[in-house]
């Protein structure tokens, strides 16, 4: 069992079954398949978890090493550590949260006229397939190159989920801003990673992560690299200035996409300045620690301020997002082992947060024909109780109520950063309230008030839905009271991570006196 | 001065003729391709009209593969200088003469497609005849067909495989012409649109004409320079420049330059690239694309790598710049294009100056990089602009960006092979497209700070073509097509086998380049 490539069954599976969901030829079929690959992929995942050993002593486990292109020095390497394997394991588990919820994405769908339409709802669970195959090799790629081929290929899939499958006029405009931003984002990494690999040792696996740690590089060199991948990843994750193409991709995208690309493929941005930034250029980092700051603190407030003012739920969605992806981001360079771990347990809890946001939003959009704006809703609590109590759940969870998972890491977040920049906790602080206010006042619109005309019976939960949001409820309860779960196997990882940096977290005395 | 020239002409005369000396195994490939083409000129004199087509594809088809086969048993293990130096058979020239026949065995199976009717699809029956003209008609009526084609892109290969083995200057221009002169006149030959199709092969022939006349003052007064034409002979007097004849070296290494990246498509030498991929047939413009270009880069390191590497730092400036033009000059005016065949015109010089980037580095590393790419590249063109040979409009090809909309839906294989396709111009990875751009990137990267400069400029290019290469892709896709009679030809066994190669090629080069990266990388010597 533990010979078992564990990784690259993780990566084949959701190709395979891919590949199989695209030839089905009935539509019904395909959805069952695609189910059944994504949960047999997450038995896979548990399987890996299993595997896995706290404080082994070793950066990565399961590693899996194979020369691949050893003219450029690209290894295919594989191996993951507690915040990857968190973050594979949120992956798996919300894939078929995803294509359970995307059921009937495609059901009333017009024809188009030449009838040749009809393998649409192949290509979209496919797709989805797809979509995990990438997800896992970006999180367990250890060798760069590899990283960046997930990390650009990645693209294409959400492309055409957005572009082809999406919903609204401007689903290809949202497509395509998504692409080139990624795509430029990707290209200016690119440089930074030829760059790296000359700076290294070189050779056939130049490109392994451990070959490019604890490298003494000039650091003018180094600095420049550390800008490279880090607009990369701000742009991934995303960040002020550069996240306007989320709120437009997240409201063109079906909620099931949604939840893939603000739930999983933007902590592609976090990880990577975790992984990536820190581990290899720690010098840079810290030189580059009070922009990024900044930046990150703008990001909180504004994406809170802008989240209130939005009319579209899956744009206030969206805005959320970059509030919170602030967060990750302060506590990641406070470089604190409270908020480096805060930050990771965050993108955890951050995942199943927004999915139940976008996928609850989408059981409402559906059952008010499509309309995604907040004014077409209003005392639906009277029409869908248990949505509108599962919508309040999750919007709890989403301004951080204490006993709900977000809790504790927004709670990391801010003591780590208190720590050793307490002017930037500070700032940060008051977006718990705005949060209240763009959740609370988002519920009051939606859903309280008169009864709405409708015209129409409209039913509550069904069970294909009750079984989509129970996952989402129980791991946001059970991570809100039992976070050790999530933690104990990302703290040593930070721990290694901030080895690297060089960091010391502050001593508690003189955190007080805000010394840097 | 005098004493000078004169002493050189008492050297230059030998005594007794010799013969030079030739190496027939290694020049074996180059023998064989021409020996084709001519073959081919008689076919077209003496065999009826009826079976000349097929006569003349097998043919064509024969001699590049028996070509290809005499490269690999015979010229691959004779690396060496023949001809009395005029013919250098080392690494590169073998790569590159490999590449050459690949592309030259896909561009005959394009050319070759009837699409149901009973002559080549693309081509006129009548070249000669003015355009719409009675004689024009008449030609069509009697059912004759310019079945000399085939001969003529043999003979053009020729001149490419001997372009990128040449050791001398006057080799070189010579190769230069035989090579141009075919294409001139297969330009010219498109069935369609006869007047656009004349328009460029005269834009083209005319252009080149004047690049070659670059050429050649160029070779001229390397030749006053040196006192020989040889490009060891060059390099040698580089190393120990004569007193007083300095002033003449970089003037005539622009010169040769210009002429060399005017084949290239560089800015500001590209102006013809648009026009004559327009105009001409397009399986001509895929099988130019292809080749054309990487003859012209194997000219070019030839000449830069081995004849002038010694001064190096008094003209890479100036290509570095020529560089960074064609990658912004290309990206910036491909998106704004319209059309197809200039869109990948345009985007065919922003690939240029990519590959310059690559030829930058100086190493062999490098080398190894541009021969990488220029294969890649040029499978993938060819697969492209056969794709586009087969989506028409009332009977003719629909070139225009907006004919394609909706392609997506009503075509998914052949919007996929042509998404699949630009993506890898795009240089996504898991194409062929990323790993050539890495490829001639990571070099420049490691070449220094100009290298990495430029490669900044060259990411930044490529994303600006990006744009253009995903609105395509968003046009087949998500847009409603605008009416129902822009349809996709029955390709023939021989496109859908063009196509294939090109698309299978770019799928594997993307996920495993190893093999060929490393082919790439043994063949990346030079015979100095």
């Amino acid at each position: 069992m533990s010979n078992l490539p564990l990784l690259t069954i993780l990566l084949v599976l959701p190709l395979v079954g891919a590949l199989i969901v695209a030839f089905l030829p009935s539509a019904e079929s395909a959805k069952r398949v695609a189910l059944g690959f994504s949960l047999v992929t997450l038995l896979v995942g548990i399987a890996a978890a299993s595997q896995f050993r706290l404080n082994s002593g070793e950066q990565f486990q399961l590693v899996e090493q194979h020369s691949w292109i050893p003219q450029f020095g690209v290894s295919y390497a594989l191996g993951i550590d507690g915040i990857s394997l968190t973050l594979i394991l949120l992956a798996l588990v919300l894939t078929p949260v995803c294509i359970l919820a995307a059921w009937n994405d495609l059901e009333n769908e017009p024809i188009p006229a030449e009838g040749r339409g009809s393998r649409r709802v192949q290509t979209y669970f496919a797709l989805m397939l797809v979509l995990v195959t990438f997800m896992v090799g970006v999180f367990a790629a250890i060798d760069v190159f590899l990283f960046y081929v997930f990390f650009e290929a990645m693209l294409v899939p959400v492309y055409f989920l957005i572009g082809s499958f999406g919903v609204g006029p401007r689903r290809g405009y949202a497509a395509v801003k998504f692409l080139l931003f990624g795509l430029i984002g990707g290209l200016i990494m690119l440089v930074a990673v030829i760059g790296v690999y000359f700076v290294g040792p070189g050779g056939a696996d130049g490109f392994l992560v451990s070959n490019l740690t604890g490298l003494s590089i000039d650091p003018s060199v180094g600095r420049w690299l550390f800008v490279g991948f880090f607009v990369a990843f701000a742009i991934k994750a995303p960040m002020w200035p550069v996240h306007t193409w989320l709120p437009d991709a997240a409201s063109a995208a079906r909620p099931a996409t949604a939840v893939l690309l603000v739930g999983v493929l933007d902590k592609v941005g976090t990880y990577g300045m975790i992984r990536f930034c820190l581990q290899m250029f720690p010098e840079a980092s810290s030189w580059a620690t009070p922009v990024v700051l900044t930046l990150a603190v703008i990001s909180v407030v504004y994406g809170a301020l802008l989240a209130i003012g939005q009319s579209d739920i899956m744009r206030l969605i969206a805005f959320t997002s970059v509030s919170h992806f602030g967060l990750i981001i302060l506590g990641i360079f406070a470089l604190t082992t409270v908020g480096g771990a805060g930050s990771a347990l965050y993108m955890i809890n951050h995942g199943f947060s927004t999915a139940a946001l976008f996928l609850i939003a989408g059981m409402l959009i559906v059952r008010n024909h499509g309309q995604q704006h907040i004014e077409a809703f209003g005392g639906w609590q009277r029409v869908t109780p248990v949505i509108a109590g599962v919508w309040l759940f999750a919007g709890l969870s989403a301004l951080s109520l204490p006993g709900l998972s977000t809790f504790v890491s927004e709670f990391l977040v801010f003591v780590g950063t208190y720590q050793r920049y307490p002017v930037a906790a500070l700032i940060a602080v008051p977006a718990v309230l705005l949060a209240s206010i763009y959740i609370l006042w988002m519920y009051k619109r939606t859903m309280t008030g008169p009864r709405p005309e409708l015209g129409r019976p409209v039913a509550d939960i069904t069970l294909r839905e009750k079984v989509v949001v129970a996952p989402l409820v129980a791991a946001i309860l059970l991570l809100g009271v039992y976070p050790a779960l999530a933690l104990d196997p990302i703290n040593p990882a930070v721990e290694t991570t901030l080895e690297h940096v060089g960091a010391v977290d502050p001593a508690p005395s003189q955190a007080t006196g805000g010394e840097r | 001065m005098n004493s000078i020239l004169a002493a050189q002409s008492v050297a230059a005369v030998p005594t007794a003729y010799v013969a030079p000396e030739v190496n027939w195994a290694a020049i074996s490939p180059l023998v064989i391709v021409m020996a084709a083409g001519l073959l081919g000129v008689v076919v077209e004199a003496f065999v009826p009209r009826r079976s000349r087509h097929i006569v003349q594809v097998v043919l064509a088809l024969v001699g590049l593969v028996a070509a290809f086969v005499a490269l690999v048993a015979l010229a691959v293990d004779n690396r060496t200088v023949t001809l009395g130096g005029s013919v250098v058979i080392d690494g590169m020239a073998v790569f590159m003469m490999g590449s050459l026949l690949i592309f030259g065995v896909l561009g005959v199976l394009t050319f070759a497609e009837k699409l149901g009717g009973e002559h080549p699809d693309a081509f006129t029956p009548m070249g000669a005849a003015i355009p719409g003209s009675s004689y024009e008609r008449a030609a069509a009526r009697a059912g004759l067909a310019t079945s000399e084609v085939f001969p003529l892109v043999l003979i053009s290969l020729a001149g490419m495989m001997m372009f990128v083995s040449a050791g001398d200057l006057i080799t070189m221009f010579v190769a230069l012409e035989v090579l141009s002169l075919p294409l001139y006149v297969l330009v010219g030959l498109a069935r369609r649109r006869r007047l656009l199709s004349q328009e460029a092969s005269l834009k083209y022939f005319l252009l080149g004409a004047f690049a070659s006349a670059f050429f050649l003052f160029g070779a001229a007064l390397l030749y006053g320079y040196a006192g020989t034409t040889d490009l060891a002979g060059i390099a040698a007097a580089v190393g120990a420049p004569t007193a007083g004849l300095e002033p003449l070296l970089v003037p005539a290494i622009l010169l040769v330059l210009v002429g060399l990246l005017f084949k290239v498509g560089a800015v500001p030498f590209h102006s013809w690239t648009p026009d004559a991929y327009q105009g001409a047939p397009t399986p001509v413009t895929g099988f130019m694309a292809a080749a054309t270009k990487l003859a012209a880069f194997g000219a070019i390191l030839r000449f830069g790598y081995v004849a002038v590497e010694g001064s190096r730092w008094s003209w890479q400036g100036g290509v570095a710049a020529i560089a960074a033009l064609t990658m912004v000059v290309g990206a910036v005016l491909s998106i704004t294009q319209t059309d197809i065949k200039r869109l990948l015109a345009y985007s065919s010089v922003a690939h240029a100056g990519f590959i310059l980037v690559g030829v930058l580095a100086f190493s062999t590393r490098g080398l190894a990089g541009v021969l990488f790419y220029l294969l890649a590249y040029g499978l993938t063109t060819i697969a492209a602009f056969g794709v586009v040979t087969l989506v028409r409009q009332h009977g003719s090809e629909a070139t225009n960006i907006s004919q394609w909309a909706g392609l997506g839906q009503r075509h998914p294989i052949v919007a996929a092979v042509f998404g699949f396709l630009l993506l890898a111009f795009a240089g996504i990875p898991l194409t062929s497209g990323f790993t050539s751009k890495f490829a001639a990137f990571a070099p420049a990267v490691e070449s220094g700070t100009m290298g990495t400069v430029l490669v900044v400029i060259g990411v930044l290019a490529s994303g600006i073509t990006a744009y253009i290469y995903v609105k395509l892709i968003v046009i087949m896709y998500f847009h409603d097509a605008p009416g129902d009679d822009v349809t996709v030809a029955e390709a023939s066994p021989l496109t859908t086998a063009a196509i294939a190669i090109g698309t299978v090629a770019t799928v594997v080069l993307g996920f495993i380049p190893g093999p060929v990266l490393e082919l790439a990388g043994r063949a990346a010597e030079l015979i100095r």
